[in-house]
Protein backbone atom coordinates (compact mmCIF):
# COMPACT_ATOMS: atom_id res chain seq x y z
CA UNK A 1 0.00 0.00 0.00
CA UNK A 2 0.96 3.62 -0.49
CA UNK A 3 1.98 5.78 1.99
CA UNK A 4 -0.08 9.45 2.57
CA UNK A 5 0.72 12.61 4.34
CA UNK A 6 -1.85 14.09 6.16
CA UNK A 7 -1.90 17.77 5.74
CA UNK A 8 -3.71 19.55 8.37
CA UNK A 9 -4.25 23.69 8.49
CA UNK A 10 -6.57 24.61 11.67
CA UNK A 11 -9.00 27.46 12.05
CA UNK A 12 -9.12 28.93 16.07
CA UNK A 13 -11.39 31.09 17.01
CA UNK A 14 -10.88 32.99 20.85
CA UNK A 15 -13.53 34.92 22.22
CA UNK A 16 -11.39 38.13 24.08
CA UNK A 17 -11.70 38.85 27.40
CA UNK A 18 -13.27 42.35 27.06
CA UNK A 19 -16.24 43.81 29.50
CA UNK A 20 -18.54 45.19 26.54
CA UNK A 21 -19.21 43.55 23.05
CA UNK A 22 -16.86 44.07 20.54
CA UNK A 23 -19.60 46.98 18.52
CA UNK A 24 -21.75 47.56 21.37
CA UNK A 25 -22.35 47.89 25.28
CA UNK A 26 -23.84 44.95 25.87
CA UNK A 27 -22.18 42.45 28.84
CA UNK A 28 -20.30 39.37 27.55
CA UNK A 29 -20.65 37.27 30.56
CA UNK A 30 -21.55 33.68 29.91
CA UNK A 31 -24.85 32.36 31.11
CA UNK A 32 -27.04 35.18 31.37
CA UNK A 33 -30.87 34.84 30.58
CA UNK A 34 -31.49 34.36 26.96
CA UNK A 35 -32.01 37.39 24.56
CA UNK A 36 -31.00 39.63 27.83
CA UNK A 37 -27.37 41.04 26.71
CA UNK A 38 -28.78 42.70 23.45
CA UNK A 39 -29.53 45.93 21.59
CA UNK A 40 -30.11 47.45 18.86
CA UNK A 41 -26.33 47.09 17.31
CA UNK A 42 -25.82 43.70 18.08
CA UNK A 43 -29.47 42.94 16.83
CA UNK A 44 -28.78 44.52 13.64
CA UNK A 45 -32.10 46.84 14.18
CA UNK A 46 -32.46 49.93 11.77
CA UNK A 47 -30.99 52.59 12.48
CA UNK A 48 -27.84 51.48 14.80
CA UNK A 49 -24.35 51.99 14.26
CA UNK A 50 -21.04 49.90 15.32
CA UNK A 51 -18.54 51.43 17.19
CA UNK A 52 -15.17 48.83 18.03
CA UNK A 53 -14.31 48.42 21.29
CA UNK A 54 -10.73 49.89 21.67
CA UNK A 55 -9.63 46.69 24.19
CA UNK A 56 -10.51 44.15 21.86
CA UNK A 57 -8.61 45.72 18.96
CA UNK A 58 -5.76 46.05 21.22
CA UNK A 59 -5.86 42.50 22.73
CA UNK A 60 -6.06 41.36 19.10
CA UNK A 61 -2.83 43.68 18.01
CA UNK A 62 -1.51 42.19 21.13
CA UNK A 63 -1.82 38.40 20.40
CA UNK A 64 -0.76 39.41 16.39
CA UNK A 65 2.76 40.65 17.74
CA UNK A 66 3.10 37.69 20.45
CA UNK A 67 2.49 35.33 17.26
CA UNK A 68 5.51 37.23 15.44
CA UNK A 69 2.50 38.62 12.93
CA UNK A 70 3.07 41.40 11.25
CA UNK A 71 0.49 44.23 11.58
CA UNK A 72 -1.56 45.65 8.57
CA UNK A 73 -0.81 49.07 8.06
CA UNK A 74 -4.37 49.60 7.05
CA UNK A 75 -6.77 47.54 8.94
CA UNK A 76 -10.71 47.84 7.84
CA UNK A 77 -13.60 45.50 8.51
CA UNK A 78 -16.09 43.84 6.11
CA UNK A 79 -19.61 42.10 5.83
CA UNK A 80 -19.69 38.49 5.65
CA UNK A 81 -23.16 38.18 4.49
CA UNK A 82 -25.14 34.61 4.92
CA UNK A 83 -28.84 33.64 5.77
CA UNK A 84 -28.65 32.11 8.83
CA UNK A 85 -30.63 32.61 12.24
CA UNK A 86 -27.77 32.86 14.52
CA UNK A 87 -27.29 35.81 12.93
CA UNK A 88 -29.01 38.35 13.22
CA UNK A 89 -28.04 41.36 11.08
CA UNK A 90 -27.47 38.25 8.38
CA UNK A 91 -24.14 39.73 7.65
CA UNK A 92 -21.23 39.18 10.04
CA UNK A 93 -18.36 41.77 10.66
CA UNK A 94 -15.30 40.35 10.03
CA UNK A 95 -12.08 41.06 7.58
CA UNK A 96 -11.90 39.57 4.47
CA UNK A 97 -8.60 40.74 2.48
CA UNK A 98 -6.98 43.01 4.72
CA UNK A 99 -7.00 40.92 8.30
CA UNK A 100 -5.07 42.84 11.11
CA UNK A 101 -1.84 40.89 11.20
CA UNK A 102 -0.29 37.86 8.91
CA UNK A 103 2.79 35.62 8.64
CA UNK A 104 3.28 34.64 12.32
CA UNK A 105 4.30 31.38 13.36
CA UNK A 106 3.77 28.93 16.28
CA UNK A 107 6.78 27.01 17.50
CA UNK A 108 5.69 23.19 18.75
CA UNK A 109 7.39 20.59 19.84
CA UNK A 110 6.91 17.20 18.07
CA UNK A 111 8.20 13.92 19.56
CA UNK A 112 11.35 16.58 20.68
CA UNK A 113 11.91 18.25 17.74
CA UNK A 114 10.78 21.61 17.39
CA UNK A 115 8.70 22.67 14.88
CA UNK A 116 7.68 25.78 13.53
CA UNK A 117 3.73 26.08 12.12
CA UNK A 118 2.85 29.38 10.32
CA UNK A 119 0.54 31.41 11.07
CA UNK A 120 -1.53 32.70 7.70
CA UNK A 121 -3.63 34.98 9.32
CA UNK A 122 -4.92 36.84 12.36
CA UNK A 123 -8.68 38.77 12.20
CA UNK A 124 -10.91 40.12 14.04
CA UNK A 125 -14.43 39.73 14.36
CA UNK A 126 -17.65 39.33 15.82
CA UNK A 127 -19.44 36.01 17.24
CA UNK A 128 -22.76 34.75 16.06
CA UNK A 129 -25.61 33.41 18.50
CA UNK A 130 -26.35 30.60 19.45
CA UNK A 131 -28.25 27.81 18.47
CA UNK A 132 -30.12 24.99 20.38
CA UNK A 133 -31.88 22.28 18.39
CA UNK A 134 -35.31 20.41 19.19
CA UNK A 135 -35.40 18.17 16.86
CA UNK A 136 -38.63 15.97 17.74
CA UNK A 137 -40.50 19.56 17.66
CA UNK A 138 -39.07 20.71 14.75
CA UNK A 139 -38.00 24.07 16.11
CA UNK A 140 -34.70 25.87 16.68
CA UNK A 141 -34.25 28.14 19.55
CA UNK A 142 -32.36 31.45 18.89
CA UNK A 143 -30.51 32.76 21.96
CA UNK A 144 -28.63 36.43 21.09
CA UNK A 145 -26.56 37.11 23.80
CA UNK A 146 -22.71 35.50 22.40
CA UNK A 147 -24.03 37.58 18.81
CA UNK A 148 -21.73 40.31 18.51
CA UNK A 149 -19.06 38.86 21.27
CA UNK A 150 -15.23 39.97 20.00
CA UNK A 151 -13.81 36.84 18.67
CA UNK A 152 -10.30 36.58 17.23
CA UNK A 153 -9.70 34.05 14.27
CA UNK A 154 -6.65 32.52 14.19
CA UNK A 155 -5.43 30.79 10.88
CA UNK A 156 -2.65 28.67 10.67
CA UNK A 157 -0.81 27.25 7.37
CA UNK A 158 -1.25 23.53 6.44
CA UNK A 159 1.89 22.93 8.12
CA UNK A 160 0.71 20.58 10.31
CA UNK A 161 1.29 16.69 9.58
CA UNK A 162 -0.21 14.34 12.58
CA UNK A 163 -3.27 15.04 14.88
CA UNK A 164 -0.94 14.82 17.93
CA UNK A 165 1.14 17.99 16.95
CA UNK A 166 -2.28 19.53 15.63
CA UNK A 167 -3.22 19.11 19.56
CA UNK A 168 0.37 20.45 20.32
CA UNK A 169 -0.19 23.42 18.29
CA UNK A 170 -3.44 24.43 20.08
CA UNK A 171 -2.14 23.80 23.60
CA UNK A 172 0.48 25.82 22.91
CA UNK A 173 -1.92 28.45 21.38
CA UNK A 174 -3.78 28.67 24.58
CA UNK A 175 -0.89 28.92 26.58
CA UNK A 176 0.43 31.73 24.82
CA UNK A 177 -3.29 33.44 24.84
CA UNK A 178 -3.37 32.51 28.45
CA UNK A 179 -0.09 34.15 29.22
CA UNK A 180 -1.09 37.19 27.90
CA UNK A 181 -4.94 37.21 29.44
CA UNK A 182 -6.68 38.33 26.36
CA UNK A 183 -8.92 35.20 26.24
CA UNK A 184 -10.35 32.72 29.43
CA UNK A 185 -10.18 29.95 26.21
CA UNK A 186 -12.64 27.90 28.28
CA UNK A 187 -13.78 25.40 25.64
CA UNK A 188 -16.62 24.35 27.61
CA UNK A 189 -18.14 27.87 27.31
CA UNK A 190 -17.01 27.94 23.34
CA UNK A 191 -14.29 30.74 24.12
CA UNK A 192 -12.20 28.92 22.35
CA UNK A 193 -13.26 26.91 19.34
CA UNK A 194 -11.73 25.29 16.26
CA UNK A 195 -12.22 24.09 13.07
CA UNK A 196 -9.64 22.55 11.16
CA UNK A 197 -8.74 21.44 6.89
CA UNK A 198 -7.46 18.48 6.67
CA UNK A 199 -6.74 16.77 3.45
CA UNK A 200 -4.14 13.65 2.45
CA UNK A 201 -1.63 13.24 -0.46
CA UNK A 202 0.49 10.21 -1.38
CA UNK A 203 4.22 10.93 0.04
CA UNK A 204 5.91 12.95 -2.00
CA UNK A 205 3.65 14.59 -4.20
CA UNK A 206 3.44 18.35 -4.32
CA UNK A 207 -0.32 19.14 -5.06
CA UNK A 208 -2.84 19.62 -1.85
CA UNK A 209 -5.30 16.48 -1.97
CA UNK A 210 -9.18 17.77 -1.68
CA UNK A 211 -9.73 18.95 1.35
CA UNK A 212 -12.59 18.31 4.25
CA UNK A 213 -13.59 20.97 6.91
CA UNK A 214 -14.27 19.61 10.31
CA UNK A 215 -16.21 21.56 12.24
CA UNK A 216 -17.90 20.49 16.07
CA UNK A 217 -14.93 19.73 18.01
CA UNK A 218 -15.14 20.55 21.60
CA UNK A 219 -12.32 19.31 23.24
CA UNK A 220 -8.29 19.05 22.50
CA UNK A 221 -8.88 15.26 22.48
CA UNK A 222 -12.28 15.74 20.21
CA UNK A 223 -9.72 17.83 17.60
CA UNK A 224 -7.57 14.96 17.98
CA UNK A 225 -9.81 11.83 17.56
CA UNK A 226 -11.73 14.12 14.79
CA UNK A 227 -8.77 13.98 12.48
CA UNK A 228 -7.27 10.29 13.14
CA UNK A 229 -10.80 9.38 12.17
CA UNK A 230 -10.98 11.73 8.97
CA UNK A 231 -7.49 11.31 7.90
CA UNK A 232 -7.77 7.10 7.94
CA UNK A 233 -11.40 7.71 6.11
CA UNK A 234 -9.61 9.55 3.18
CA UNK A 235 -6.87 7.50 3.08
CA UNK A 236 -8.97 4.41 2.94
CA UNK A 237 -11.08 5.91 0.28
CA UNK A 238 -8.14 7.34 -1.56
CA UNK A 239 -6.71 3.58 -1.74
CA UNK A 240 -9.67 2.22 -3.14
CA UNK A 241 -9.57 4.10 -6.33
CA UNK A 242 -12.22 6.53 -5.13
CA UNK A 243 -12.53 10.37 -5.08
CA UNK A 244 -12.65 12.56 -1.78
CA UNK A 245 -15.26 15.56 -2.28
CA UNK A 246 -14.58 18.61 -0.89
CA UNK A 247 -17.15 19.34 2.12
CA UNK A 248 -17.89 20.25 5.24
CA UNK A 249 -18.06 17.48 7.95
CA UNK A 250 -18.74 17.44 11.78
CA UNK A 251 -17.46 15.58 14.21
CA UNK A 252 -20.17 13.28 16.02
CA UNK A 253 -18.36 12.56 19.89
CA UNK A 254 -20.84 10.16 20.53
CA UNK A 255 -20.80 8.04 17.52
CA UNK A 256 -16.90 8.90 17.23
CA UNK A 257 -16.89 9.78 13.55
CA UNK A 258 -17.25 13.11 11.10
CA UNK A 259 -20.28 12.87 8.80
CA UNK A 260 -20.95 15.62 5.74
CA UNK A 261 -22.77 18.17 6.21
CA UNK A 262 -23.04 20.80 3.69
CA UNK A 263 -23.54 19.42 -0.12
CA UNK A 264 -21.44 20.35 -2.36
CA UNK A 265 -24.14 22.50 -4.34
CA UNK A 266 -24.59 24.92 -1.62
CA UNK A 267 -20.90 26.11 -1.07
CA UNK A 268 -21.11 29.48 0.26
CA UNK A 269 -20.95 31.95 -1.43
CA UNK A 270 -20.38 35.21 1.07
CA UNK A 271 -20.22 38.16 -0.98
CA UNK A 272 -17.83 39.84 0.92
CA UNK A 273 -17.86 43.85 0.86
CA UNK A 274 -16.18 46.72 2.98
CA UNK A 275 -18.25 47.55 5.95
CA UNK A 276 -18.81 51.20 5.51
CA UNK A 277 -20.41 51.54 9.05
CA UNK A 278 -16.60 51.57 10.48
CA UNK A 279 -13.86 53.42 9.83
CA UNK A 280 -10.54 52.47 8.86
CA UNK A 281 -7.74 52.17 11.79
CA UNK A 282 -4.14 52.07 11.96
CA UNK A 283 -1.49 51.47 14.50
CA UNK A 284 1.57 53.34 14.28
CA UNK A 285 5.30 52.05 14.91
CA UNK A 286 5.44 54.17 18.79
CA UNK A 287 2.20 52.01 19.56
CA UNK A 288 3.19 48.52 18.22
CA UNK A 289 6.67 49.34 20.28
CA UNK A 290 5.21 49.85 23.04
CA UNK A 291 2.93 46.65 22.75
CA UNK A 292 5.98 44.34 22.07
CA UNK A 293 7.53 46.44 25.07
CA UNK A 294 4.90 45.37 27.50
CA UNK A 295 4.50 41.63 26.48
CA UNK A 296 5.24 39.16 29.25
CA UNK A 297 7.41 36.87 28.99
CA UNK A 298 5.64 33.91 26.77
CA UNK A 299 5.38 30.10 27.63
CA UNK A 300 8.75 29.09 25.29
CA UNK A 301 11.21 31.56 26.75
CA UNK A 302 10.03 30.59 30.31
CA UNK A 303 10.25 27.37 29.73
CA UNK A 304 14.47 27.99 28.29
CA UNK A 305 14.98 29.73 31.07
CA UNK A 306 13.34 27.13 33.51
CA UNK A 307 15.49 24.26 32.34
CA UNK A 308 18.75 26.59 32.54
CA UNK A 309 17.95 28.82 35.87
CA UNK A 310 16.57 25.79 37.72
CA UNK A 311 18.04 22.56 36.40
CA UNK A 312 14.66 20.88 35.61
CA UNK A 313 13.97 18.39 33.23
CA UNK A 314 12.29 19.44 29.44
CA UNK A 315 9.42 17.68 30.36
CA UNK A 316 8.99 19.31 33.68
CA UNK A 317 9.60 22.70 32.35
CA UNK A 318 7.24 22.30 29.33
CA UNK A 319 4.21 21.59 32.00
CA UNK A 320 5.10 24.16 34.31
CA UNK A 321 4.91 26.57 31.97
CA UNK A 322 1.80 26.01 30.39
CA UNK A 323 -0.43 27.32 32.56
CA UNK A 324 0.89 31.13 33.63
CA UNK A 325 -0.51 30.04 37.25
CA UNK A 326 1.66 26.98 37.59
CA UNK A 327 4.49 28.67 36.42
CA UNK A 328 3.78 31.72 38.77
CA UNK A 329 3.34 29.64 41.55
CA UNK A 330 6.38 27.97 41.04
CA UNK A 331 8.85 30.59 40.94
CA UNK A 332 6.80 32.36 44.07
CA UNK A 333 7.35 29.01 46.26
CA UNK A 334 11.31 28.75 45.24
CA UNK A 335 11.39 32.04 46.55
CA UNK A 336 11.06 30.48 50.17
CA UNK A 337 12.36 26.80 49.31
CA UNK A 338 14.94 27.03 47.13
CA UNK A 339 14.62 23.19 45.83
CA UNK A 340 13.00 23.44 42.18
CA UNK A 341 13.09 19.87 41.83
CA UNK A 342 11.05 18.94 44.76
CA UNK A 343 8.40 21.81 43.95
CA UNK A 344 8.60 20.69 40.53
CA UNK A 345 7.56 17.00 41.44
CA UNK A 346 4.82 18.24 43.89
CA UNK A 347 3.36 20.85 41.35
CA UNK A 348 2.68 17.98 38.88
CA UNK A 349 2.37 15.33 41.01
CA UNK A 350 -0.10 15.61 43.93
CA UNK A 351 -1.07 19.10 43.38
CA UNK A 352 -1.69 18.21 39.45
CA UNK A 353 -4.02 15.15 40.71
CA UNK A 354 -6.18 17.33 43.11
CA UNK A 355 -6.40 20.68 40.63
CA UNK A 356 -7.35 17.60 37.84
CA UNK A 357 -10.12 16.14 39.95
CA UNK A 358 -11.99 19.10 41.18
CA UNK A 359 -11.58 20.93 37.66
CA UNK A 360 -9.91 24.41 39.02
CA UNK A 361 -7.06 26.24 38.09
CA UNK A 362 -4.06 26.83 40.86
CA UNK A 363 -4.92 30.34 41.33
CA UNK A 364 -8.76 30.01 42.15
CA UNK A 365 -7.23 27.48 45.20
CA UNK A 366 -6.74 28.17 48.83
CA UNK A 367 -3.23 26.61 48.20
CA UNK A 368 -0.69 29.15 48.69
CA UNK A 369 3.04 29.27 47.30
CA UNK A 370 3.67 29.83 51.16
CA UNK A 371 2.13 26.53 52.09
CA UNK A 372 4.08 24.63 49.96
CA UNK A 373 7.27 25.90 50.92
CA UNK A 374 6.30 25.28 54.60
CA UNK A 375 5.25 21.86 54.06
CA UNK A 376 8.53 20.80 52.01
CA UNK A 377 10.11 22.38 54.99
CA UNK A 378 8.49 20.06 57.28
CA UNK A 379 9.66 16.99 55.04
CA UNK A 380 12.73 18.14 55.09
CA UNK A 381 13.31 18.65 58.72
CA UNK A 382 11.64 15.52 59.22
CA UNK A 383 9.06 17.00 61.30
CA UNK A 384 6.65 15.29 58.59
CA UNK A 385 6.79 12.46 55.74
CA UNK A 386 6.22 12.51 52.67
CA UNK A 387 3.39 9.98 53.18
CA UNK A 388 1.99 12.51 55.77
CA UNK A 389 2.21 15.33 53.40
CA UNK A 390 -0.07 13.90 50.73
CA UNK A 391 -2.48 13.37 53.56
CA UNK A 392 -1.91 17.24 54.32
CA UNK A 393 -2.11 18.87 51.54
CA UNK A 394 -5.77 18.06 50.08
CA UNK A 395 -6.70 19.46 54.04
CA UNK A 396 -4.52 23.10 52.63
CA UNK A 397 -6.91 22.90 49.71
CA UNK A 398 -9.85 22.44 51.45
CA UNK A 399 -9.63 24.95 53.97
CA UNK A 400 -6.50 27.38 53.42
CA UNK A 401 -4.94 26.27 56.73
CA UNK A 402 -0.99 25.89 57.18
CA UNK A 403 0.25 22.69 56.78
CA UNK A 404 2.20 23.27 60.02
CA UNK A 405 -1.09 24.11 61.50
CA UNK A 406 -2.96 20.78 60.03
CA UNK A 407 -0.21 19.02 61.31
CA UNK A 408 -1.01 20.22 64.91
CA UNK A 409 -4.45 20.36 65.01
CA UNK A 410 -4.48 16.40 63.55
CA UNK A 411 -1.74 15.09 65.88
CA UNK A 412 0.29 14.45 62.68
CA UNK A 413 4.08 15.45 63.71
CA UNK A 414 6.59 12.62 63.19
CA UNK A 415 6.85 10.25 66.37
CA UNK A 416 10.95 10.51 66.81
CA UNK A 417 11.00 10.06 70.52
CA UNK A 418 12.19 6.81 71.06
CA UNK A 419 11.23 5.69 74.29
CA UNK A 420 7.45 6.07 72.60
CA UNK A 421 8.38 4.02 69.66
CA UNK A 422 10.24 1.39 71.79
CA UNK A 423 7.01 0.45 73.56
CA UNK A 424 4.87 0.65 70.22
CA UNK A 425 7.92 -1.97 68.96
CA UNK A 426 7.73 -4.26 72.08
CA UNK A 427 3.99 -4.49 71.73
CA UNK A 428 4.64 -5.39 67.29
CA UNK A 429 7.05 -7.88 68.37
CA UNK A 430 4.67 -9.66 70.81
CA UNK A 431 2.34 -9.89 69.05
CA UNK A 432 4.06 -10.96 65.24
CA UNK A 433 6.10 -13.69 66.76
CA UNK A 434 6.47 -15.96 63.29
CA UNK A 435 8.12 -12.61 61.71
CA UNK A 436 10.45 -11.90 64.94
CA UNK A 437 11.71 -15.32 64.24
CA UNK A 438 11.87 -15.57 60.58
CA UNK A 439 14.08 -12.20 60.80
CA UNK A 440 15.90 -13.94 63.22
CA UNK A 441 16.47 -17.15 60.92
CA UNK A 442 17.83 -14.70 58.22
CA UNK A 443 14.79 -13.60 56.22
CA UNK A 444 15.64 -9.91 55.82
CA UNK A 445 12.20 -9.32 54.06
CA UNK A 446 10.15 -10.06 57.18
CA UNK A 447 11.91 -6.41 58.83
CA UNK A 448 9.78 -4.69 55.93
CA UNK A 449 6.76 -6.14 57.36
CA UNK A 450 6.91 -5.32 61.10
CA UNK A 451 8.05 -2.13 60.19
CA UNK A 452 4.86 -1.24 58.12
CA UNK A 453 3.05 -2.65 61.05
CA UNK A 454 4.66 0.10 63.50
CA UNK A 455 3.61 2.62 60.83
CA UNK A 456 0.02 1.32 60.59
CA UNK A 457 -0.04 1.32 64.85
CA UNK A 458 1.62 5.02 64.51
CA UNK A 459 -0.70 6.06 61.52
CA UNK A 460 2.62 6.64 59.25
CA UNK A 461 3.89 8.99 61.76
CA UNK A 462 6.93 7.04 62.88
CA UNK A 463 9.97 8.54 61.95
CA UNK A 464 11.68 5.41 59.66
CA UNK A 465 15.08 5.90 60.72
CA UNK A 466 14.71 6.01 64.14
CA UNK A 467 12.32 3.51 63.87
CA UNK A 468 14.65 1.12 61.49
CA UNK A 469 17.29 1.68 63.98
CA UNK A 470 15.27 0.63 67.21
CA UNK A 471 13.51 -2.18 65.73
CA UNK A 472 17.36 -3.90 64.12
CA UNK A 473 18.60 -3.24 67.73
CA UNK A 474 15.78 -4.69 69.48
CA UNK A 475 15.71 -7.78 67.18
CA UNK A 476 19.56 -8.15 67.95
CA UNK A 477 19.43 -7.86 64.04
CA UNK A 478 23.78 -7.29 62.74
CA UNK B 1 -13.09 47.15 -17.52
CA UNK B 2 -16.03 45.94 -17.66
CA UNK B 3 -17.82 43.60 -16.54
CA UNK B 4 -18.66 41.28 -19.08
CA UNK B 5 -20.25 38.41 -17.04
CA UNK B 6 -23.70 37.71 -18.70
CA UNK B 7 -26.31 37.65 -16.33
CA UNK B 8 -28.21 34.00 -17.38
CA UNK B 9 -31.20 32.08 -16.02
CA UNK B 10 -28.37 30.17 -13.38
CA UNK B 11 -27.11 33.40 -11.97
CA UNK B 12 -30.29 34.50 -10.75
CA UNK B 13 -31.59 31.43 -9.28
CA UNK B 14 -27.97 31.45 -7.49
CA UNK B 15 -28.35 35.22 -6.08
CA UNK B 16 -32.20 34.17 -5.60
CA UNK B 17 -31.38 31.21 -3.08
CA UNK B 18 -28.34 33.47 -1.24
CA UNK B 19 -30.93 35.80 -0.75
CA UNK B 20 -33.40 32.89 0.21
CA UNK B 21 -36.07 34.07 -2.33
CA UNK B 22 -38.29 31.99 -3.90
CA UNK B 23 -38.87 33.15 -7.98
CA UNK B 24 -41.45 31.76 -10.60
CA UNK B 25 -40.45 31.31 -13.89
CA UNK B 26 -41.57 34.38 -15.05
CA UNK B 27 -39.66 36.34 -11.94
CA UNK B 28 -36.72 34.80 -13.23
CA UNK B 29 -37.04 36.45 -16.57
CA UNK B 30 -38.17 39.74 -14.89
CA UNK B 31 -35.01 39.75 -12.80
CA UNK B 32 -32.81 38.32 -15.27
CA UNK B 33 -33.49 41.41 -17.39
CA UNK B 34 -33.50 43.50 -14.64
CA UNK B 35 -30.26 42.64 -12.75
CA UNK B 36 -28.37 42.99 -16.29
CA UNK B 37 -29.57 46.58 -16.78
CA UNK B 38 -28.11 47.23 -13.34
CA UNK B 39 -24.98 45.45 -14.25
CA UNK B 40 -24.58 47.47 -17.27
CA UNK B 41 -25.39 50.77 -15.57
CA UNK B 42 -22.68 50.17 -12.39
CA UNK B 43 -20.13 49.28 -15.91
CA UNK B 44 -19.93 52.51 -16.98
CA UNK B 45 -17.93 53.39 -13.76
CA UNK B 46 -15.37 51.11 -16.05
CA UNK B 47 -15.08 53.82 -18.70
CA UNK B 48 -13.74 56.64 -16.08
CA UNK B 49 -10.20 57.12 -15.87
CA UNK B 50 -8.61 56.52 -12.38
CA UNK B 51 -5.01 56.76 -13.25
CA UNK B 52 -4.11 59.34 -11.18
CA UNK B 53 -6.92 58.27 -8.42
CA UNK B 54 -5.82 56.53 -5.35
CA UNK B 55 -8.31 53.81 -3.80
CA UNK B 56 -10.76 54.41 -1.83
CA UNK B 57 -11.20 52.22 0.68
CA UNK B 58 -13.90 54.18 2.81
CA UNK B 59 -16.20 56.99 1.84
CA UNK B 60 -15.25 59.27 4.89
CA UNK B 61 -12.49 61.00 4.20
CA UNK B 62 -9.70 60.74 6.15
CA UNK B 63 -11.47 59.93 9.28
CA UNK B 64 -9.73 56.93 11.26
CA UNK B 65 -9.13 54.87 14.68
CA UNK B 66 -13.26 55.53 15.82
CA UNK B 67 -13.29 53.75 19.22
CA UNK B 68 -15.45 53.25 22.36
CA UNK B 69 -14.23 52.22 25.40
CA UNK B 70 -14.78 48.90 26.71
CA UNK B 71 -17.40 49.84 29.24
CA UNK B 72 -20.49 48.25 29.27
CA UNK B 73 -24.18 49.78 28.60
CA UNK B 74 -27.61 48.44 29.75
CA UNK B 75 -28.96 46.52 27.10
CA UNK B 76 -32.84 46.29 26.07
CA UNK B 77 -35.25 44.74 28.46
CA UNK B 78 -36.06 41.07 26.87
CA UNK B 79 -39.87 41.82 26.35
CA UNK B 80 -38.89 44.76 23.96
CA UNK B 81 -36.29 42.21 22.45
CA UNK B 82 -38.86 39.54 21.66
CA UNK B 83 -41.66 42.28 20.87
CA UNK B 84 -41.77 41.40 17.21
CA UNK B 85 -40.53 37.51 17.48
CA UNK B 86 -43.49 35.66 15.79
CA UNK B 87 -42.57 32.88 17.73
CA UNK B 88 -41.04 32.54 21.17
CA UNK B 89 -40.97 30.55 24.35
CA UNK B 90 -38.76 31.58 27.64
CA UNK B 91 -37.02 34.74 26.36
CA UNK B 92 -35.94 32.42 23.12
CA UNK B 93 -36.72 33.16 19.44
CA UNK B 94 -37.97 29.89 17.85
CA UNK B 95 -36.94 29.39 14.10
CA UNK B 96 -37.87 26.63 12.02
CA UNK B 97 -35.52 23.78 12.77
CA UNK B 98 -32.40 24.11 10.87
CA UNK B 99 -30.54 20.62 12.15
CA UNK B 100 -32.74 17.49 11.49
Amino acid sequence: MKNYEVVIGLEAHVHLLTESKAFCGCSTKFGLEPNSSTCPVCLGLPGSLPVLNEKAFLYAIKTALALHCKIQNLIKFDRKNYYYPDLPKNYQISQYDMPLAYDGVIEIESQESKKKIRVKRVHLEEDAGKLMHEAEKGVSYVDFNRAGVALLEIVSEPDIHSPEDASAYLVNLKAILKYLKVSDCNMEEGSLRCDANISVRPEGAKALGVKAELKNMNSFKAVRDALSYEAKRQIDLLAAGEKIQQETRLWNEARGLTIAMRSKEDTQDYRYFPEPDLVPFTVDKNKIDQIMRSLPELPQAKKKRFISDYSVSEYDARVLTREADVSDFFEATIKTYNNPKEIANWLLGDIASLLNARKVSIAKTKLKPGHLAEMLEMIHSEEISGKIAKEVLPEVFENGLSPKEIVRQKGLKQIKDSGELTSIIELVIKENEKSTNDYKAGKKNALMFLVGQVMKKTKGKANPKILNNILKNMLGGK
Amino acid sequence: MANTKAIDKKTVEHVARLARVNLSAQEIGIYKKQLADILEYINKLGKVDVKNTLPTSHPIGKMKNVFRKDNMKKSLPVEDVLRNAPNKKDSLFIVPKIIG
